[in-house]
């Protein structure tokens, strides 16, 4: 009994220590983001427009093709059922509704996460092996800095970006999918997708996004700075950044889709 | 070899470091005098890496001061800690260039990141510095591309980019044949002849030890055994010193006693 109260206590404080370390790495960031290159200490811009266009750019062929299947899945999907109501005209709301809401925000996250979020705790672990972080400090340039705040800029913009051209794209996929297999006219698609987009789906698609692009990079760095002993610690730390962040997604999402029901 | 008359550069006062229960450093005591080769030699496990993480300040110690240039850096904090850390340079181990930009830029990035000097000048500077460790039209290959000793070189190239006055080493020539080890050596003593430069090497190998150390400062399970010139720890009567200067392997019957003490906790 007490050995079990006992590991709850030091799973406890374990976890007291992550959540203050995560924190303070929090903290450091935002104020590296926000309030240093207000003083002038600058913020390395070149840097966040390359890791921009790495995350989200070059993130581009692969969402692309993923949402436009599961486009085309949701739309043949739901026919199933609307079929039966004679109702494949509702195809396209539910397509549009389903792709701003959740699945396109959602894909597009788990995607960079993969993508990106793993690259992001395997270079830094990786430069923390190889005393690089070290050097940098021993340099007087702050790691938050130079290698952190980049990093979190442009992954906090190019989630909600491409998660913008992943809807577009997932829309797509269901005309395509409508047209050529249900038999849906392409006007009616059309007509029925402007008429169920709402300000608030994309609203609440986007805001979630950018909690996906804040937990991506958070969990990617607080991972690689964990990395310790060699390779097998890198190893180790990406794959558990990669499943952190899908846990951490899919929670947020789960908190913003409560929140938004009652709104 | 320097004068008594040199005031100290790094003064080190008691400093005690501890991991958990494990006391790693036990009031290391010493000075560093300006412009001479100061070699902190020791085993494996005798803490002269904690040490050396303790002066550039990569680690705070549970006790004890290190005062650099007079003043303490233990203490310090934010901004004055990056100014001083400007007029220190640090040689990894590792050489630790950062491997996703060129050897240039890793010789420019402090320029660049401290100074607001131009990017041509910038691009000068590197190019002297990288010449000066006899790295010459290299600044374009990335460092995967460097074999062991250039990279070395390369680091200490960049840890030469602002001028420091003091310089780290640690364990400048190990992994290197001893041919581009010696080369090292060489290099470690043409930086301090030519720029009067105080520095600070860590290693555990005494052909380097003899090759450029003006004061040696032995280490045993984290304190200090013994201090002053080569000669005068060679005439040293302390039992470890004279061990590691002779290259004695300790005594392997008292090892196998202890370490079957340290198994079963009897005595």
């Amino acid at each position: 009994m007490i050995a079990v109260v006992g590991r709850l206590g030091r799973w406890a404080l374990n976890q007291l220590a992550v959540g203050v370390q995560v924190s303070v790495l929090m903290v450091d960031t935002m104020s590296w983001l926000v309030i240093a290159p207000l003083r002038g200490k600058g913020f390395r811009f070149r840097s966040a427009v390359e890791h921009f266009v790495e995350f989200g750019v070059r993130s581009l062929p692969i969402v692309g093709m993923i949402c436009f299947l599961v486009g085309v899945i949701i739309a043949l999907q739901s026919s199933y059922t609307l079929d039966k109501w004679g109702a494949n005209r509702f195809i396209a709301a539910l397509v549009a509704v389903s792709a701003m809401r959740e699945m396109a925000p959602l894909m597009t996250a788990v995607l960079i996460t993969g993508r990106s979020g793993s690259a992001i705790t395997a270079e830094i672990g990786t430069m923390k092996v190889g005393e690089e972080i070290d050097a940098l400090k021993v340099m007087g340039l702050n790691p938050i800095k130079y290698l952190v705040a980049p990093k979190f800029a442009a992954m906090v913009l190019a989630v909600p970006c491409v998660t913008v051209i992943a809807i577009f794209i997932m829309i797509l996929g269901g005309l395509t999918a409508s047209v050529l297999v249900v038999g849906v006219d392409s006007r009616v698609y059309l007509d029925m997708t402007l008429q169920s987009l709402a300000e608030k789906d994309l609203v609440l698609g986007l805001v979630k996004s950018v909690f996906f692009g804040i937990a991506i990079c958070w969990v990617g760095v607080y991972r690689g700075l964990q990395v310790e002993g060699g390779a097998e610690g890198v190893g180790r730390q990406t794959t558990s950044s990669v499943v952190t962040s899908i846990f951490l997604i899919i929670l947020i999402d789960l908190v913003f889709t409560v929140l938004f029901y009652f709104v | 070899m320097m004068t008594d008359t040199h005031e100290p550069i790094i003064e080190v006062e008691n400093l005690v470091v501890r991991y958990g229960e494990h006391t790693v450093l036990d009031g290391v005591t010493f000075q560093v005098r300006r412009g001479e080769v100061f070699v902190i030699l020791g085993g494996s496990g005798s803490g002269k890496t904690t040490l050396l993480r303790n002066l550039v300040g990569l680690m705070r110690p549970d006790s004890g001061r290190i005062l650099i240039k007079g003043e303490d850096f233990t203490s310090m904090n934010g901004d004055d800690r990056i100014e001083l850390r400007k007029k220190i340079g640090m040689c990894f181990q590792g050489s630790a260039l950062l491997n996703s930009i060129s050897v240039g830029e890793n010789v420019a990035l402090p320029l660049r990141e401290h100074t607001k000097l131009e990017d041509s000048t910038i691009e000068i500077m590197t190019k002297i510095k990288l010449e000066l460790v006899g790295l010459g039209g290299v600044e374009d290959y990335l460092p995967s591309e460097l074999s062991g000793g250039m990279k070395k070189r390369a680091g200490i190239a960049r840890a030469m980019a602002m001028d420091p006055e003091i310089i780290f080493y640690d364990e400048p020539s190990a992994g290197l044949d001893p041919i581009v080890g010696a080369g090292i050596d060489v290099l470690i003593r043409k930086m301090q002849e030519t720029f009067q430069l105080s520095s600070v090497v860590v290693t555990h190998e005494m052909e380097s030890v003899k090759a450029i150390a003006d004061t040696v400062c032995m280490l045993q399970g984290g304190r200090v055994v013994g201090i002053g010139s080569l000669e005068e720890l060679e005439r040293a009567d302390h039992p470890y010193i004279q061990q590691f200067f002779a290259r004695r392997p300790y005594d392997e019957e008292a090892e196998d006693s202890a370490y079957a003490r340290a198994l079963t906790g009897l005595d």
